[in-house]
C-alpha cells in the first residue's frame, strides 16, 4: 500500500539527523552535509506528493488512512503507538513542512556556508522535521506530543545555535531558555488537557476519542476544560497572548531557523492541534469564543508592536504573532478550513520575507537595524522583488496568497455575527499593511543610511531559488482557495470538509451575510489594505517628517509601543521575580537553609555533643573496663535469679 | 561414695572469686592472664560436678571443649603480651592504655 511511504518520509529526517550529528564532525564537508539534510526532506516532500495524489485519486470516503508502524505504550486499556495518520488535513500539513521545509535546508546550504556548526545546523533542522512530522502525522494526543517537545526542543536548540553571541541584554543561550521555559508554561496545559482525555474517554487515539466526543451533548463542562487546557498549550506553541513573550526573542537564532521554525512550521502547531481537535472544540461554546478572543486580540497587540519596531527580524516576529492571531481568530469562529488555509499561505510569504531578510542581513554583514539601511533596492534585485511580493501578499493585495486566506476568515468571523471581532481584525490588517510597506521602504528604498565601507552584493544561488520559489507559491498560493463569491470553488475548503464534518454538525453555524455584503467586505479590507501601503511608503519616502510628529505628539504611546507595551518587565515583575526573589528567600535561605541544613547540622552537634560527654567513661584501663563488665554480669544473673 | 555437690561448687566459687580479684587488681598482663584462665577452669570445675551429679555426660564433653578453646586463647593471649612487650617494652596494663579516647 503506498500509504505504507508516510513511515519513510517521517523517519528519514531522523536518518539524516543521526548521520550529520554522530559524523559531521568528522566528515567536516560542507557539501556532504547540506545535501544529505536537504535530500532527507526533499524525499519527504515527494513521498507528500505521491501520497496526495494517491488521495486525489480515491474518493472522499477512502482518503483518510491509518498506518501502523510499530506499538510503543501498551499498559492496560491504554495503548499508543506510532501509528501515522494520513488524511486531507495531515497531508496538507505534511505538504507544508516538507515543502516549505526543503527550501529552507535548501537555502541554509548558502546562508550558513562557512559556519564551524554547519554540520551541526543540518542536524538539528533535520531532527527538527522528523520531530514536526510525527507532530502532524500522529493518530494519537501521546505521539503528537512527542513530536510537539521534540520540535520544543529543536526551537531551544537553534534558537541558541550560535550560543556564545550577545543578544538584547543577555546571550542567544538566555532567548533560547526564554522559549524552552514559556513553551513548557503551555505544555503543562496541553498535558492536563490529555489527562482529561484519558479520563474522559480511556484513549488516546484521535479514531476513538473524536467518535466517542461526537456523541456527546454540547457544552459538556469537562470537555470544556479538556479544550481550555488544549488551548493553553496551543497559546504556548503558536505564540498566543499571553504566551507570545517568547517568539520577538526567537530572533536570536540564524535566520533560516525563523524562517522554518518561527514562521512557517513549528508555531501553526497549535492551529493544526485545534483544527484536529475541532470536535473537541465544537462542543465547547465558550472555548471557541475565548479562541477567537484571544487571536484577535494577539493579532492587533502584535500589529501595533510592529509598527515602532527597528529590527527587521523583530517586525517579522510581531507580524507572524500578529498572523498566527487571524488563524485563531478563523477557528475561534468555526471556520478551520479558513484557518488551515491561512497556514498555508502564510508558511509561504513568511517563509519568504524571513529568508529574504536573512538575504538582507547577510549582504549588510549582520547588520539587522532597519534605521541602518536603506536603497538595497539596486544592490539586491532578486530579493527585492521577491520581499515586495512576500509584503504585498501578507498586506492582502489580491489576488496575491494572504488576501484569500486573509479575507475568508473577516469573512466568517463577519458571516457569523462576531463583529467586534471583525473590526478588530480589519484594524490589524491595515496595521499589517503599513508596518510591511514602512519596513519595505526603509530597507530597500531611499537613500543608503550604511556605512560606506559596506558593499552589499547579491545571496548565492542556493539563496535565491527557494526565494524566487517561494515567491511564485505566495502568488499562486491563494487560489487554491478562491471564495465561491469570486468564482472560484474554494477547493482547500471542500478537501477538509470531511475532517471538520463531525465538528460542523456541533455548531450552528449562522450566516448573516449575503453575497453583497461579502463584496462590501471584501472592497472595505482591500480599500484598508490599500491605504496601509500608501501610507507605509508615503511617509517613509516622501513625507518623513510625518512619523517624527506623530511621536512628538504622542511620546508616551509610542514609548510604549517601541518597549512592546512593557509586556516582558510585567512578566519580569509579577512573576520572573517573584519566583527567583521567593526561591532565594524562601525556598534557598529560608527552607533549606534554616530548616533542612539547620535540623541535619542541629543532629549533628547534638550527636557531637553526647560523644564528648560519654567518652571520658573510654579510659583505656583494662581493669575499669573489666570491672564494669563484671558489674554488667552481676546485675544480669542478680535480675535471672531474683526477678 | 562422692564428694558431695555442694562443696565442689563451693571450691568452684571460691576459685572464681580468686580470679575476678586477680584480674581486677593486679597490674601484671601474665598474672592478669593466669587469673582469666582460673576463672575459665572453675567454670570448668561447676560443670563437671553438674554432670557427675545428674549423671549426664553433656557436661564433661562441654569442658572438653573450653579446655581446647582455652588453649587456643592462651596461645593468642600469650603471643599478645609478647608483642606488646616488643613494643613498649612493659607488660604493665596500667602503661597500656593506648586504646584511651
Amino acid at each position: 500500500m503506498v500509504y505504507q511511504l508516510v513511515i519513510v518520509a517521517v523517519f528519514l529526517p531522523l536518518a539524516g539527523f543521526l548521520v550529520n550529528g554522530l559524523l559531521g564532525r568528522k566528515l567536516n564537508n560542507e557539501t556532504l552535509s547540506g545535501i544529505l539534510g536537504s535530500a532527507t526532506v526533499g524525499v519527504g516532500f515527494l513521498i507528500a506528493c505521491i501520497l496526495f495524489a494517491a488521495m486525489l485519486g480515491a474518493p472522499p470516503e477512502e482518503r483518510s488512512h491509518i498506518v501502523p508502524f510499530f506499538p510503543w505504550i501498551n499498559a492496560g486499556a491504554l495503548t499508543s503507538g506510532f501509528s501515522y495518520q494520513v488524511d486531507q488535513l495531515s497531508i496538507v500539513m505534511m505538504l507544508i513542512v516538507t515543502g516549505v521545509g526543503f527550501l529552507i535546508h535548501v537555502y541554509s546550504i548558502g546562508y550558513m556556508h562557512g559556519d564551524r556548526g554547519f554540520w551541526r545546523f543540518f542536524a538539528y533542522l533535520n531532527l527538527f522535521i522528523f520531530a514536526m512530522l510525527n507532530l502532524i502525522m500522529a493518530d494519537n494526543f501521546l505521539l503528537l506530543f512527542l513530536g510537539w517537545e521534540g520540535v520544543g526542543l529543536c526551537s531551544y536548540l537553534l534558537i541558541g545555535f550560535w550560543y556564545d553571541r550577545k543578544f538584547d541584554k543577555g546571550t542567544t543561550g538566555d532567548a533560547a531558555k526564554k522559549a524552552f521555559v514559556v513553551n513548557r508554561i503551555g505544555d503543562f496545559g496541553f498535558l492536563i488537557g490529555m489527562f482529561l482525555i484519558v479520563v474522559t474517554f480511556g484513549s488516546l487515539t484521535f479514531e476513538s476519542v473524536f467518535a466517542q466526543a461526537s456523541a456527546m451533548q454540547v457544552g459538556t463542562p469537562v470537555i470544556m476544560w479538556t479544550t481550555l487546557a488544549l488551548f493553553l498549550g496551543a497559546t504556548g506553541k503558536s505564540a498566543q497572548i499571553p504566551l507570545f513573550v517568547w517568539l520577538p526573542d526567537a530572533m536570536a537564532g540564524p535566520t533560516p531557523v525563523s524562517a522554518l521554525i518561527h514562521a512557517a512550521t513549528m508555531v501553526t502547531a497549535g492551529v493544526y492541534m485545534v483544527a484536529r481537535c475541532s470536535v473537541l472544540f465544537a462542543l465547547a461554546p465558550t472555548t471557541m469564543l475565548v479562541v477567537a478572543a484571544v487571536g484577535a486580540c494577539t493579532a492587533i497587540f502584535a500589529a501595533s508592536i510592529g509598527l515602532a519596531q527597528n529590527d527587521i527580524k523583530k517586525v517579522l516576529a510581531y507580524s507572524t504573532v500578529s498572523q498566527l492571531g487571524y488563524m485563531f481568530l478563523g477557528l475561534g469562529v468555526g471556520a478551520f478550513a479558513a484557518g488551515i488555509f491561512h497556514v498555508l499561505t502564510h508558511a509561504f510569504f513568511k517563509a519568504l520575507l524571513f529568508l529574504g531578510s536573512g538575504a538582507v542581513i547577510h549582504a549588510m554583514h549582520e547588520e539587522q537595524d532597519i534605521r541602518k539601511m536603506g536603497g538595497l533596492k539596486e544592490h539586491l534585485p532578486t530579493t527585492y522583488k521577491t520581499f515586495l511580493i512576500g509584503a504585498i501578499a501578507i498586506a492582502g493585495i489580491p489576488p496575491l496568497a494572504g488576501f484569500f486566506s486573509k479575507d475568508e476568515i473577516l469573512w466568517r468571523t463577519f458571516s457569523g455575527g462576531y463583529w467586534p471581532l471583525w473590526l478588530i481584525g480589519v484594524t490589524g490588517a491595515g496595521l499589517t499593511a503599513f508596518y510591511m510597506f514602512r519596513l519595505v521602504t526603509l530597507t530597500f528604498d531611499g537613500t543608503p543610511r550604511w556605512d560606506t565601507g559596506k558593499h552589499p552584493h547579491e545571496a548565492p544561488r542556493t539563496m535565491t531559488v527557494p526565494l524566487i520559489v517561494l515567491a511564485a507559491l505566495s502568488v499562486i498560493g491563494g487560489f487554491v482557495g478562491v471564495p465561491s463569491s469570486l468564482g472560484g470553488g474554494n477547493a482547500i475548503e471542500h478537501w477538509l470538509e470531511p475532517v471538520f464534518e463531525r465538528a460542523h454538525e456541533k455548531m450552528l453555524l449562522t450566516d448573516h451575510g449575503s453575497v453583497e455584503v461579502e463584496y462590501l467586505l471584501m472592497a472595505v479590507s482591500v480599500a484598508i489594505a490599500a491605504a496601509g501601503v500608501y501610507f507605509g511608503r508615503l511617509f517613509y519616502l516622501r513625507r518623513k517628517d510625518v512619523p517624527a510628529r506623530v511621536v512628538h505628539s504622542a511620546p508616551g504611546f509610542y514609548k510604549l509601543l517601541v518597549n512592546k507595551y512593557y509586556v516582558d518587565e510585567a512578566y519580569e515583575a509579577a512573576i520572573v521575580t517573584p519566583t527567583v526573589q521567593g526561591s532565594e528567600r524562601l525556598l534557598w535561605k529560608g527552607l533549606d537553609v534554616g530548616v533542612i541544613d539547620w535540623t541535619v547540622n542541629a543532629l549533628a552537634r547534638l550527636f557531637g555533643w553526647i560523644s564528648q560527654t560519654v567518652r571520658v567513661v573510654q579510659t583505656g584501663v583494662t581493669e575499669s573496663y573489666v570491672f564494669v563488665f563484671l558489674l554488667g554480669v552481676v546485675a544480669i544473673l542478680g535480675w535471672l535469679l531474683f526477678r | 561414695m562422692s564428694i558431695p555437690l555442694p562443696y565442689v561448687l563451693g571450691l568452684s566459687a571460691i576459685l572464681f572469686a580468686i580470679g575476678v580479684t586477680g584480674v581486677l587488681t593486679r597490674r601484671n598482663a601474665i598474672v592478669v592472664f593466669m587469673c582469666i584462665e582460673l576463672m575459665l577452669n572453675a567454670v570448668n570445675l561447676s560443670l563437671i560436678a553438674f554432670a557427675a551429679s545428674m549423671a549426664d555426660i553433656t557436661g564433661q564433653a562441654l569442658v572438653f571443649f573450653a579446655m581446647a578453646v582455652a588453649a587456643a586463647e592462651a596461645a593468642v593471649g600469650l603471643a599478645i603480651v609478647i608483642a606488646l612487650f616488643r613494643n613498649r617494652q612493659t607488660i604493665n596494663i596500667e602503661e597500656i592504655n593506648i586504646l584511651k579516647w
